[in-house]
């Protein structure tokens, strides 16, 4: 059996290992195809054909067409890549961070702003548990 | 002989360069920022180099998911800005210097570093951030560039002793080309920042004043921070910083510190930035 992972202790992290690129492979295929102007328009133009060219498993559709950014990245999605998706409904990665975070954007930025999450509380899973 | 004269480490923040581009930069949230830099663009004029080796990582925009290079070497004669879904950024095209690239491609080979090496490839912020900072908003970048494409988007990245190690490698083959050329070596990316899910917006200054310090007076030890040091303590994109160790590893043991400047926050990120001279 394969050990268990040492980041996985790591609260509110998902590292983008190779399980996770090889689980999120289409998924993150799909929002990279994004990048270009050709592609944009036809997923516009109609979502779920343009989806069908991309063999996703049903969660990992049914969390690009509902938009669930969290559920993106913990069925292997990268955040460097759902944030093209991001982007093609024009929110910038500062706003897409508030809302994985259950933040609205005001109180995002001025978290930013008075110097960003604080290491203190936020190692370890152990830490979360009794939030 | 070509020689290297000093390396900088500056973060690439995709914001910086908006707001650049945008004129953005005397606003009260970019200001101090770019303060930072008002130094580093004068010395930059002072010490112009020939070539800069710039270390850096691409964001799933010259490779997707499909290819992962550990380390690719451009070897191109130019590198356009790439358009990362916006739009490319309106900076000048990236003029490589093929020769030296192609003599650092073999040289480090054999010295045991298995390159990719990149006759095409565009080059997206992760890269021409870091020009534009340095240099300001210029006709046509002031020498020539030679790019090191590192992977860190998928776990894991190469780790800090192996960059360190690879900058020791790219020294060696830069002192053994012939041509009298001036180089600064830039390792670029970071500092601490989480970009995905709960924990986005996590920033540890104290750890990247450690590893600053560490950066300058104890490289060893600043390359030896482990993967899950940097993932915990730094964000799982704060382990960027491992770039930072091939730039180091070019230079001198002794170097003297002639800058530095940290900012929280440029969007999502806290900035950071050094100039090391070799001694």
């Amino acid at each position: 059996m394969t050990k268990p992972k040492d980041y996985d202790d790591i609260p509110g992290t998902f590292v983008f290992d190779a399980d996770r690129s090889r689980e999120g492979y289409h998924l993150n295929m799909f929002c990279i195809s994004l990048r270009l102007q050709v592609n944009r328009d036809a997923f516009r133009a109609d979502p779920g054909t343009y989806l069908d060219r991309y063999p996703m498993n049903a969660d990992q559709r049914e969390a690009v067409l509902k938009r669930e950014w969290n559920r993106l990245i913990e069925l292997g999605g990268n955040i460097y890549y759902t944030s093209k998706l991001a982007a093609f409904d024009g929110i910038t990665f500062q706003d897409l961070a508030a809302v994985m975070t259950h933040m609205d954007r005001d109180s995002y930025r001025a978290m930013m702003l008075a110097g960003g999450r604080p290491i203190e509380g936020n190692r370890y899973k152990s830490e979360w548990e009794t939030k | 002989m070509a020689r290297i004269v000093a390396g900088v480490g500056c973060s690439h923040v995709p914001a910086i360069g908006v707001a650049m581009d945008t004129h953005k930069t005397h606003e009260p949230y970019w200001a101090p920022v770019f303060r930072g830099f008002e130094f580093s663009r004068h010395w930059m004029r002072e010490n112009r180099p020939d070539v800069v080796f710039l270390v850096y990582n691409d964001h799933c925009t010259a490779f997707s998911a499909e290819m992962i290079p550990t380390f690719a070497l451009g070897c191109a004669a130019e590198f356009q800005p790439a358009d990362e879904g916006w739009g490319p950024r309106p900076v000048p095209v990236v003029k490589g210097h093929q020769k030296l690239a192609s003599h650092i491609a073999q040289s480090v080979i054999l010295d045991e570093f298995d390159l990719t090496i990149m006759n095409r490839m565009e080059v997206d912020h992760g890269l021409t951030v870091p020009l534009s900072v340095m240099f300001g908003e210029v006709d046509e970048w002031p020498c020539a560039v030679i790019p090191l494409c590192v992977n860190v988007v998928q776990y894991p990245a190469p780790t800090g002793n192996r960059c360190y190690n690879l900058g020791k490698a790219v020294r060696r083959a830069i002192e053994s080309y012939d041509d009298d050329l001036k180089v600064m070596v830039f390792g670029t990316g970071g500092m601490s920042h989480q970009l995905q899910h709960e924990r986005a917006g996590l920033i540890n200054p104290e750890f990247d004043k450690r590893f600053l310090d560490l950066l300058t007076e104890d490289p060893v030890a600043g390359s030896r921070i482990t993967h899950l040091e940097y993932l915990r303590e730094a964000g799982s994109e704060g382990i960027e910083m491992v770039m930072w160790h091939v730039m180091r590893g070019a230079l001198n043991e002794h170097v003297r510190e002639v800058h530095r400047h940290y900012h929280v926050p440029a969007s999502n990120t806290a900035v950071g930035h050094i100039i090391l001279e070799n001694a």
